[in-house]
């Protein structure tokens, strides 16, 4: 109103006082809660969903079945040993001739990222683009509700589907191969199972980001399935090319010349997040594994030539101890990328 | 939208409605004064140094329907968002129901319905698990939060098609749902931006009548936006036209005409056996001889009444004296009536005073 305007009038109306804030039944619930459970039994309703089930649900089978012949048949000898039953899922295939078929871990490595992204890519601006963000958020929660309760759910659906698909597995070593599990095996794979969700949530994270940045849920999806064959595919490849150029260590001239080499082509292939999962899940399945980085020093290798004279097994804590750095990088790309998705859906005007 | 849904809002259950009321009289006894339910003082919104909301002094009593009037991109829509708190002001101060939505958002969400700009709903689930959704995010559930989605599912006209996927839903339908949607947390302020807007002429007649027996009934305190302006002329208490951010004018329909109006009344005459030779021209005179009458306004052709202009205050004297003459000198009268200046030309003459008109800003 303009200043000349002056007082407003306001008609006199009936002397009945404002319809006030009556005792309302109920307080709130926290509001990602229910999002969260919403958007839950929206994933378990949803065609992408099936779909993804019977991605990842091959990616576990696949292996398993071209394993399983040679597992039966070293089962006999091997029995006894602690890592028979993690065997199931490190073991790989490569014949002589024909496809050779990658464990069950470098399998979920790298299909389990898609179900992250197929997840979130489409989480706020589909939001947006059906107009249903303005009506949600002028209910009584606040706007990180929105994003977080988006991310449990989809955190849950992974969880779950995860948690079927190594049950699957199991069920398989148990019932059809007759191997029963150690208990330290058992925390193995709980672990590697804690790890995955880790590397899940982050391309869940990830496509979180992307829905917030990205106006159209398709140039979402396909910014992030860009991003998942960029990485997942080509990366590491593209990568060992960049390493082999910066450090050459196969022709190096002197040992430690060629020790210092090595480390930083391997801090560099580690750009990609792939390998930080893939040398994560080999530790954390394999207690044969005893090492993911090269000695620093000529001494620190002599010492390694000699432990790996008698074959060793890690415990448990020792080789989480030796993927502790993984782990953390993996939560902390994680908690990045969400940051920033929720910085940035805060700051964002509530209209498109 | 399907023939099914076009009924007349179904009744409110008496009792719930019943129930209702008794909650709240207990509730002013408690609380006794009346604070204006929707109050802005120097309320400014900038974006960069477009001003889409400058200085704007508001106030809406209870039980009242006030329309927020203007072009697109006047500054209706931010206005609403700094009364929900989704948009924080760059200065000045709002109160809704005597809360800043600013620092207290989730009990001014609590108690305010809003329906945004072309309302959109999850295409996969039913209008009702929509309205269900909602209810929980409002910390409803069980069977009253299922009594009380029956409930405005009829207000709004919508039982019949509540159980099928809101993506089959036409935009009139997803605009009721919306309405439905805004009343299911029992609100005490209803916010509805541009209502009736894809809604067909005898549905918005439904939804009008529902807003203002939601106001009259339940005192509910109605503030809607719109560029439809003759729509929400019948319906609004009193009406505020914005423009260019700007509040230019606030009242009801007949004071804003006096303020805004053209300064001559209009009246309507009809005559008939005007198509003999020579009537038309005998007509004029006798039409413009009558005492008060500035001018007369020939229909071109046909039965097209003739328009008399005449000074405000002599309007009244001026009908009763064309029909005094009418009857002396034997001319065939079948209407007279006076023009109610529309919304839309106080509106434009509004615009044309303050020197707003022309002024296509686009951006809100």
């Amino acid at each position: 109103m303009t200043g000349a305007e002056g007082a407003i009038p306001v008609p006199a109306g009936p002397a009945t006082p404002a319809k006030d804030a009556r005792p309302r039944t109920g307080r709130l619930p926290s509001g990602w809660r229910v999002v969260a459970a919403k958007e839950f039994a929206d994933h378990l309703h949803s065609l992408r969903f099936g779909i993804l089930f019977v991605v990842l649900g091959l990616a576990a089978v696949v292996p398993l079945y071209f394993v399983s012949d040679t597992l039966r048949s070293v089962a006999t000898q091997a029995s006894g040993t602690q890592a028979i039953f993690l065997a199931l899922f490190v073991a790989y295939y490569s014949p002589a001739s024909g496809v050779a078929i990658p464990p069950v871990y470098g399998f979920v490595g790298i299909v389990a990222p898609l179900l992250g992204v197929a997840f979130s890519f489409d989480a706020i601006n589909a939001e947006r683009s059906d107009g249903t963000l303005p009506r949600l958020l002028s209910q009584p929660i606040h706007r990180d509700d929105v994003i977080v309760g988006k991310f449990v759910a989809g955190l849950a659906v992974i969880m779950l589907v995860l948690v079927s698909v190594v049950v699957v597995i199991s069920g398989f070593g148990i019932f059809r191969l007759g191997i029963v599990p150690e208990p330290e095996a058992v925390l193995r794979v709980i672990a590697w199972l804690g790890f995955t969700i880790v590397w899940v949530s982050l391309w869940l994270a990830f496509g979180l980001l992307l829905s917030v940045v990205i106006r159209r849920a398709a140039t979402a999806a396909l910014a992030g399935f860009g991003v998942w064959v960029l990485l997942q595919v080509f990366g590491q490849v593209l990568v060992g090319l960049v390493a082999g150029v910066v450090a050459p260590y196969a022709t190096a001239a002197s040992a430690q010349e060629q020790i210092d080499l090595k480390n930083l082509s391997d801090a560099i292939t580690r750009i990609v997040p792939l390998t930080l999962y893939q040398e994560g899940s080999s530790v954390l399945l394999n207690p044969t594994v005893t090492t993911v980085s090269t000695p620093a020093t000529l001494g620190q290798l002599a010492q390694y030539a000699y432990q790996h004279q008698i074959p060793q097994l890690l415990s448990l804590d020792q080789s989480l101890l030796l993927v502790w750095p993984h782990i953390v990088a993996l939560v902390t790309l994680t908690l990045a990328c969400f940051a920033l998705a929720f910085v940035r859906f805060m700051r964002q005007e509530v209209r498109a | 939208m399907s023939p099914t849904s076009r009924r007349r809002p179904a009744a409110t259950g008496p009792s719930s409605r019943r129930a209702r009321l008794r909650a709240r009289a207990s509730r002013i006894s408690a609380t006794g004064d009346a604070v204006a339910p929707i109050l802005t003082r120097a309320l400014t919104k900038r974006y960069g140094d477009l001003v889409a909301v400058d200085s704007l002094d508001l106030e809406i009593s209870a039980g009242e329907i006030f329309g927020l009037l203007g072009q697109n991109g006047a500054g209706k829509t931010t206005t609403i968002l700094m009364l929900l708190g989704l948009t924080e002001p760059t200065s000045g101060k709002a109160r809704v129901v005597g809360l800043d939505p600013a620092r207290h958002p989730l009990s001014v969400k609590r108690r305010v319905g809003y329906l945004p700009d072309s309302v959109g709903f999850y295409g996969g689930l039913t209008g009702r698990e929509n309205l269900r959704y909602t209810a929980r995010l409002n910390g409803l559930a069980g069977h009253e939060s299922e009594a009380r989605i029956d409930e405005v599912l009829g207000q709004v006209g919508m039982v019949d098609r509540a159980d099928t996927k809101a993506e089959t839903y036409s935009r009139g339908m997803l605009q009721r749902l919306g309405i439905a949607d805004a009343l299911v947390k029992d609100p005490e302020i209803l916010i509805l931006d541009e209502p009736t807007a894809a809604i067909d002429p005898i549905g918005v007649v439904e939804i009008l009548d529902l807003l203002r027996q939601l106001a009259d009934e339940e005192r509910i305190t109605i503030l809607l936006s719109s560029h439809l302006l003759s729509q929400v002329q019948s319906t609004c208490d009193r009406v505020g036209i914005f423009a260019a951010g700007r509040l230019i004018g606030v009242g009801t329909v007949p004071e804003l005409s006096q303020r805004f109006g053209e300064p001559t009344a209009r009246i309507e005459v009809s005559l008939d056996d005007v198509d003999v030779p020579g009537a038309g021209e005998r007509a004029k005179t006798i039409l413009a001889n009558v005492p008060g009458v500035t001018a007369v306004q020939a229909p071109e052709r046909g039965r097209v009444p003739w328009v008399l202009l005449a000074a405000p205050d002599e309007a009244s004297a001026v009908r009763v004296a064309v029909l005094a003459a009418a009857a002396r000198e034997g001319l065939q009268l079948t209407g007279i009536r006076p023009v109610e200046p529309s919304l839309d030309d106080i509106y434009r003459s509004a615009l044309h005073a303050t020197g707003l008109a022309g002024n296509g800003r686009v951006a809100a």
